[in-house]
């Protein structure tokens, strides 16, 4: 009895994510509504068939059998119906199972086809953090960010996919499905977004020891507002202004930090980390682990094994000074 | 009983082989660069040979499939790619043949990674962390087939000219080498 009541409260303690900035039923997007329509759909219709078949198998069960003296009898009359009832439900299950492989396809034509575009964001996978690069015609406005994607409302979205070493997917629940990142390979990936909001993707494809800490956040809103962002991430890293970030700069560009990271604007130009030009501005640090604060960013530089072991990032012996001024250097670059 | 105890037994022991290495992730924090002292010629003043002392570093980096193929990924990582080529040199000497201007010994190319030569070999101190220039010796040495194959690389993300590290037959190092032309002064 106890342990029943236990596995339905575990059942129902499921719902409770039923809403929020991860879930695939809390669609932000017409592509994710579609998702989430055929998903409805197809509760709704297994579910259907599901019941009715328990209550035909408990009929069944139910009904006893009669005594039968002839051990092969022949009834015309109930033969011919029971072949008449075995056509019909498998030409139903056979309509059934077309109509939603057939929903399903167009589906996914619908998500996967060509179509216009406003924006085009390029994401590369790497191990464990998201590289965009919102691409345009005109080079003086492409740019590079990390592990935060702004989409402007209403407007449609061409995600370019690719990785630079295993293969990651890229899956934002509330917009769109999940679609790999495969290296040497180029997926793409239509949405438009109806709904502003702060949204959170996830690697959904195992892609190593910190696959788990992979994430990244998706934050749509309004053009004027997406246009404003935009211009603060083309514009370089403005050089700093106060005592203790022009020491945290210099401290920066003297130590390992410049072999992986680049700040547009100042000699670092590392391509292999993400581009820290505007780290200051970005919600989370470290593909999702920690929200972007001074005392964050400090403990990730001094510690990043203990924070996310196993990850690219080394870690680099700073004199305390050092440290404390490269933090107050980093979180002022908004 | 006793015999399936037994076979419980034997399996446990048999489990003991999955253990393949430590993967050392989170380097010791406080250590600094560790302190090795080579020799890049057989002459001293004196009678003796000259001194030389190595802190035994480089026998777990050379044994650790981990820290080999991050040595592998940072060869790329770091550029070094842009004079020795995947190996086969270009404006740096090569790094598959069994010809060491600097020596062959882990220590003696951490040391040459750490304080650069001559001839356009840049210093890195400083530059890449202590544990990593240990990682990209390994690799530099796993290149020539001279740490086991066990723990070598055995697999390239891309097409490439050779064999992997793990199938490269280990050639016994000699002592000398030249700088490519490339990368010699100009007369």
């Amino acid at each position: 009895m106890w342990l029943r009541l236990a596995i339905v409260a575990i059942g129902l303690s499921g719902l409770t994510c039923c809403s929020g900035w991860q879930n695939a039923l809390d669609p932000a997007s017409g592509d994710a509504g579609h998702i989430s329509w055929l998903f409805w759909l197809f509760v709704a219709v297994l579910g259907a068939i599901w019941a009715l078949v328990m209550v035909v198998l408990g009929m069944a069960l139910m009904m006893r059998s009669r005594r039968i003296d002839d051990p092969l009898p022949s009834h015309p009359t109930h033969d011919r119906r029971a072949a008449w009832v075995i056509a019909a439900l498998s030409g139903a299950t056979l309509v059934t199972v077309l109509i939603l492989t057939g929903l399903s396809f167009a589906g996914q034509r619908r998500l996967y086809g060509p179509r216009e575009e406003a924006v085009t964001i390029r994401v590369t996978g790497h191990q464990w953090w998201w590289e965009v690069r919102y691409e345009e015609e005109d080079p003086s406005r492409t740019f590079t960010t990390a592990n935060e994607i702004h989409l402007p409302v209403g407007q449609p979205v061409n995600i370019k996919l690719n990785s630079s070493d295993v293969i990651h997917s890229l899956w934002i629940p509330n917009l769109f499905g999940k679609l790999d990142l495969i290296p040497g390979r180029e997926n793409q990936l239509r949405v438009t977004a109806d709904r502003a909001g702060l949204y959170r993707g996830q690697c959904a494809e195992y892609c190593g020891l910190q696959h788990a800490h992979m994430s990244l956040m998706v934050v749509v809103e309004p053009q004027d507002a997406f246009e404003r962002w935009r211009v603060g991430q083309i514009a370089p890293a403005p050089p700093p202004e106060d005592e203790e970030r022009k020491r945290g700069q210099a401290a920066f560009l003297s130590q390992p930090c410049v072999m992986c990271h680049s700040v547009r604007g100042t000699t670092a130009g590392g391509r292999v980390a993400p581009d820290l030009t505007h780290i200051g501005s970005r919600l989370t640090l470290a593909a999702g682990t920690l929200p972007v604060s001074r005392g964050n960013l400090a403990a990730w530089i001094v510690d990043p094994h203990g924070i996310k072991p196993g990850v690219n990032m080394p870690m680099i012996k700073l004199e305390p000074d050092d440290l404390n001024a490269i933090s107050a250097y980093l979180e002022g670059l908004k | 009983m006793k015999r399936s105890a037994l076979l419980l037994l034997l399996l446990l022991a048999a489990a003991a082989g999955c253990q393949r290495e430590e993967r050392d992730y989170r380097p010791n924090p406080v250590a600094s660069e560790t302190r090795e002292t080579i020799a890049l010629s057989p002459l001293s003043p004196g009678a003796n040979e000259p001194v030389t002392a190595t802190s035994g570093k480089g026998r777990d980096y050379e044994n650790n499939a981990y820290h080999l193929s991050q040595g592998k990924k940072l060869f790329t990582w770091f550029n070094c790619t842009g004079c020795h080529g995947n190996g086969g040199g270009g404006s740096g000497p090569p790094l598959i043949d069994d010809r060491w201007i600097y020596g062959a010994s882990i220590e003696q190319i951490v040391s040459t990674i750490r304080e650069g030569r001559p001839n356009g070999m840049p210093s890195f101190r400083g530059r890449i962390p202590d544990d990593q220039i240990w990682e990209i010796a390994a690799f530099v040495r796993s290149m020539s087939g001279n740490v086991p194959a066990s723990a070598a690389p055995n697999r390239n993300d891309d097409m490439h000219p050779g064999p992997a590290e793990s199938r490269k037959s280990p050639s016994q190092p000699i002592a000398g080498g030249t700088t490519p032309p490339a990368a010699a002064m100009p007369k």
